[in-house]
């Protein structure tokens, strides 16, 4: 039967594809395109059907690769976790590859005056692939060290994006790369420790190998708990080890931010989820380790520090940079708050904040597209040029803010309920503080949208900013995932209650109040 | 579902009505006649549509529409109850009189970007409505941000720079109280009862902390900083920068009215007044608004620009109302309630008044309003009459609504209260007379007006005497509202 072979598909389509992209594509950027969007739209197909297959049996999904038995063979494992986290991957994959149709000649041209070099959007695409194969493969895999494989591919790919940027894009990719070579080996490292008290690699295995009371107890564990979670946290941009992101993401091409932004932070947050209690245990973390309070306070400084930072931006894609570092202090605190409500509210705005903030990427994208500057100065004048923009601009926003019935809202309701179901006023006060500082943020560019340049002289004339302003949107391959992200960000918002009893409830970890 | 004699969707589309009028109030920019038929068609029908629930909920019952579950325990839901139908019924009934006027102020003014001006304000009655027929406080909250949002298009119309301060304020106020008080008040009110659900008897455990309640209670009050409790009430002034029909509607009804009734529905529907009443948190409550009345009172006193001296009347009346419920007693809550509606009548034409005088003459100043009644005879009648509302003076319905509250101040043996109420009616009747007398009997050199001034256009002329008639109308039939409040309190 087909539908058995879905979780491997997931992964080998697009796999498989960035070969055929190289091989018969490498003269033909339209082809190229045309490949990348099959094989992603393929992946976010075989991803639904898992996730409606999971839906209506229950009942987790245990692919063997190449039918080899685990512990030994590598083991696929879908859950309700993972294949939301790979439906949301897929798509926002597939809503970028439509956007980059037009964005990616423009920031990777195929011809220079004189000479024509089509094979640098090609190898862009095949790059793409790649990049997905990791995040889906991470996503999917049961393995723990096959996951570190995974992580360098996608890693590996994302470097070579990244590089492909404007500016200092390489020296702020070559920091990346450092930072996020640190990151793996410490992951590796933990691996290899556990490895070497339990001489096993599979994940469900681990499990019940450190369920039993001498490992519990284990320094070695301990030191390999410490070393995964540090080396995860680096690879996601958890405050203090947030150094690289905000520079290697704002130097990016637009098209590669709207890829790398809204996914790399948010699949290394599975990433964190699934090891912590599918690897560990509750606890093992809550009770036997003896940190989750310092780490919640860590994650309260993350976001205020992020929320801080992103005040002072004037350059959008920066600012937006430092609001994924509050973000992720979001999702981090409210994993380890240690209660339901928090970790429910952790799960589901990986899904509100990846929409979110590729929302927001794309529509800053589109008026870097039509202006070619990042500064707030570009979005003057915003709601009369450019109306679609301006509106998905503004749901995004409303979204970060948390204004009902956006995403945004319901994430904080969760989280803020755990924060102060576990008593810890320090976070519940950092996300609402966060809140307030991204509606400054956020209201003070729509503000620039919707009033002239007072400080220009053509303002004196009292035209109300309406001289010149004629309406210029950007191509339909760009409005209409830009659109389509909008709406989800208001259904994600409204279906929330089906979203977490049907899924996200499910993934909560027995054990957890 | 209980069988009702209309559809049971009809809270909804009383909602949509106005939204959905607002693509094509956008796509008919270019006929400004076919624009603005738009708006009125989709205000009857938001009328008609309220209207026929009326006598169903007079008669004693509610309806509730739960339209989807967003939270474990907690949907999108609508309930009609008394209070709901008094504000509704206030606020869409206003609506049409304003889009009158509208027409009148900004054709007459030639404003820019009228579209957008009829947009939003659709948009805006669309959250109204939807505040007032909320059926727990999520869905409030929900509609509550909706407004605020939806009105700063209209606050800032100007797009000048003063437009822009004033619209910073705005948002500042509203949505760093809702977002850093109101919502996470809300928040622990779920935790602590696991319901948001309107409930005349409160929906808090008996054993709840009093200092949990008490400062839940403070949370509430100042999230909700649309009703301008001082000192959180500067955005108020701030916002009459908008174009007049904004002030007037959204300034004196929908927007203020509804913080007020946010609070209103918190005091009675989650805490309740008889806990409000037993735990003496009326005292906290009557101490805030009691502030606010006199000091806003006295600043009024003060203000040479007509509008904002109106605005400052404003925040004194909205901190009557909630002074009126904050009493918890029988009588206070169905004055206060009551007072959403008289107050929005007589405030509404003054502020109708001080548009038309604007259209007219282009004064601001009631400094240079002299004599102005001798050549807008009809429009400072109306004003006239709308400033005896507000004091709470006869012929007009004003005065039942302060009386209830009077009365329910000494149903609560609250008789600091009472000199709250005495003494801020004479303070109201300070500022606003020297106008009326100034407009109409001041000497002849001192008249301000040698030129024969006409009367402003008669769609801005008409709203203000239509109000001001039905001010004196509420005085004799003040049942048409105070019988839907009566109901708030049957069975506490």
């Amino acid at each position: 039967m087909i539908t058995d072979q879905l979780p491997i598909l997931i992964l080998a389509v697009p796999l498989l594809t960035s070969f055929a992209i190289t091989i018969f594509a490498r003269k033909s950027p339209i082809l190229a395109f045309s490949l990348l969007l099959a094989a992603i739209g393929t992946s976010f197909a075989c991803s639904v059907g898992v996730l409606r297959q999971l839906l209506e049996t229950g009942a987790t999904i245990h692919y063997h690769v190449g039918n080899w038995q685990p512990p030994y063979g590598i083991e696929l494992v879908i859950d309700h976790l993972n294949a939301m986290v790979l439906v949301i991957v897929s798509g926002a994959a597939l809503l970028t590859a439509v956007y980059s149709r037009h964005t990616v000649p423009a920031e990777v041209p195929d011809r220079f005056p004189g000479e024509k070099i089509p094979e640098r959007a090609t190898n862009y695409y095949t790059l793409y692939a790649l990049l997905i194969t990791g995040l889906l493969g991470i996503v999917a895999t049961g393995d723990a060290f096959n996951l570190y494989v995974l992580l360098e591919i996608s890693a590996l790919s994302s470097y070579a994006l990244l590089s492909l940027g404007r500016g200092r894009a390489y020296f702020a990719t070559f920091k990346y790369l450092i930072m996020g070579t640190i990151g793996a080996c410490f992951y590796l490292l933990g691996v290899g420790y556990l490895y070497i008290k339990t001489g096993s690699l599979n994940m469900a295995d681990l499990k019940g190998l450190l369920a039993s009371s001498i490992l519990l107890d284990s320094q070695t564990v301990k030191i390999a708990f410490i070393l995964i979670i540090v080396g995860i946290w680096i690879k996601m941009a958890f405050f203090p080890l947030h150094g690289w992101l905000p520079n290697a993401y704002t130097f990016a091409s637009d098209t590669t931010s709207c890829l790398v932004a809204p996914l790399m932070t948010k699949v290394s947050v599975y990433m964190m989820i699934r090891l912590m209690f599918s690897v560990f245990s509750v606890h093992y973390i809550f009770e036997v380790l003896g940190f989750q309070d310092m780490v919640v306070w860590l994650a309260a400084a993350a976001i205020l520090f992020g929320s801080v930072s992103a005040l002072g931006q004037t350059n959008m894609k920066r600012m937006l940079t430092y609001i994924i570092v509050a973000e992720v202090g979001y999702m981090v605190g409210g994993t380890w708050l240690g209660n339901s409500n928090g970790l429910t509210g952790a799960t589901y705005h990986i899904l509100s904040d990846a929409m979110m903030t590729l929302c927001l990427f794309m529509a800053v994208g589109a008026v870097i597209y039509k202006t070619g500057d990042s500064s707030r100065e570009s979005m003057r004048g915003i709601f009369r040029k450019m109306p679609v923009t301006a509106v998905v601009f503004l749901i995004g926003a409303f979204a970060m803010i948390g204004i009902p019935p956006t995403c945004g809202f319901f994430s904080k309701w969760y989280l803020v309920s755990g924060a102060l179901e576990a008593g810890h006023w320090g976070f519940a006060a950092a996300l609402l503080i966060s809140s307030l500082i991204n509606a400054i943020i956020f209201f003070r560019i729509i503000e620039i949208g919707y009033f002239p340049d007072f400080d220009a002289p053509a303002a004196a004339s009292g035209d109300h900013g309406h001289g010149a302003a004629v309406m210029a949107e950007v191509p339909l391959t760009m409005l209409l995932p830009m659109v389509l992200t909008a709406l989800s960000l208001i259904a994600i918002g409204v279906y929330s209650n089906e979203i977490i009893t049907g899924l996200v409830s499910r993934t909560i970890p027995a054990g957890l109040l | 579902m209980d069988t009702v004699p209309f559809l049971q969707s009809t809270p909804l589309l009383a909602v949509l009505a106005s939204l959905a009028a607002v693509p094509l109030i956008a796509l008919s920019g270019k006929k400004p006649n076919l624009r603005e038929f738009w708006t009125f068609l989709a205000g009857f029908i938001k009328l008609a549509l309220i209207l026929s629930m009326g006598s169903y909920i007079l008669s004693g019952n509610t309806h509730t529409y739960e339209l989807c579950k967003i939270l474990p325990g907690l949907s999108l839901q609508f309930t009609v109850d008394g209070f709901g139908m008094l504000f509704a019924l206030v606020a869409s009934s206003l609506w049409l009189v304003t889009s009158v006027y509208s027409i009148g102020y900004m054709r007459g003014l030639d404003e820019h970007a009228q579209t957008r001006y009829f947009c939003f304000f659709a948009l805006a009655l669309s959250a109204t409505i939807g505040v007032a027929f909320s059926g727990n406080l999520l869905t409030m909250y929900l509609f509550y941000e909706m407004l605020s949002l939806s009105t700063y298009p209209l606050v800032t119309h100007h797009q000048d720079m003063e437009a822009r301060g004033a619209g910073r304020k705005y948002l500042t106020y509203l949505l760093s109280t809702s977002i850093g008080l109101a919502l996470p008040a809300m928040l622990a009110t779920y935790l602590i009862t696991g319901t948001l659900d309107f409930n005349v008897q409160g929906i808090f455990p008996p054993d709840t902390a009093k200092t949990t309640l008490v400062v839940l209670l403070i949370m509430f009050l100042y999230g909700f900083s649309k009703a301008g409790l001082m000192p959180f009430h500067s955005w108020l002034p701030g916002a009459m920068v908008a174009p007049t029909p904004v002030s007037a509607l959204l300034h004196a009804v929908a927007v203020v009215k509804v913080g007020v009734f946010s609070i209103g529905r918190v005091l009675t529907g989650i805490f309740g007044i008889h806990l409000l009443a037993s735990a003496n948190l009326n005292v906290i409550v009557c101490v805030i608004a009691g502030f606010t009345v006199i000091i806003s009172s006295l600043i009024a006193l003060s203000q040479d620009n007509l509008k904002r001296r109106l605005a400052f009347s404003t925040v004194g009346q909205l901190a009557y109302i909630i002074l009126g419920i904050g009493l918890a007693s029988r009588l206070g809550v169905i004055g206060g309630m009551t007072h959403i509606a008289m107050h929005a009548f007589g405030k509404i034409t003054l502020f109708f008044c001080a548009g038309a005088i604007f259209v007219a003459t282009g004064k601001k100043y009631v400094s240079e309003m002299k004599g102005i009644g001798r050549r807008m005879p009809y429009t400072m009648a109306a004003f006239f009459i709308g400033s005896l509302s507000v004091i709470g003076l006869p012929p007009c319905g004003g005065l039942i609504s302060k009386l209830q509250m009077v009365y329910g101040a000494m149903q609560a043996d609250m008789f600091f209260v009472l000199v709250i109420y005495l003494v801020s009616s004479l303070l109201n009747a300070a500022y606003f007379f020297p106008i009326v007398y100034n407009a109409f009997f001041c000497p002849d050199e001192e008249a301000m007006f040698e030129k024969r001034v006409d009367e402003a256009p008669v769609f801005c002329m008409l709203p203000p005497v239509i109000t001001a008639v039905i001010s004196v109308v509420l005085f004799f039939f003040p049942g048409i509202f105070m019988d839907f409040a009566s109901l708030m309190v049957v069975g506490v």
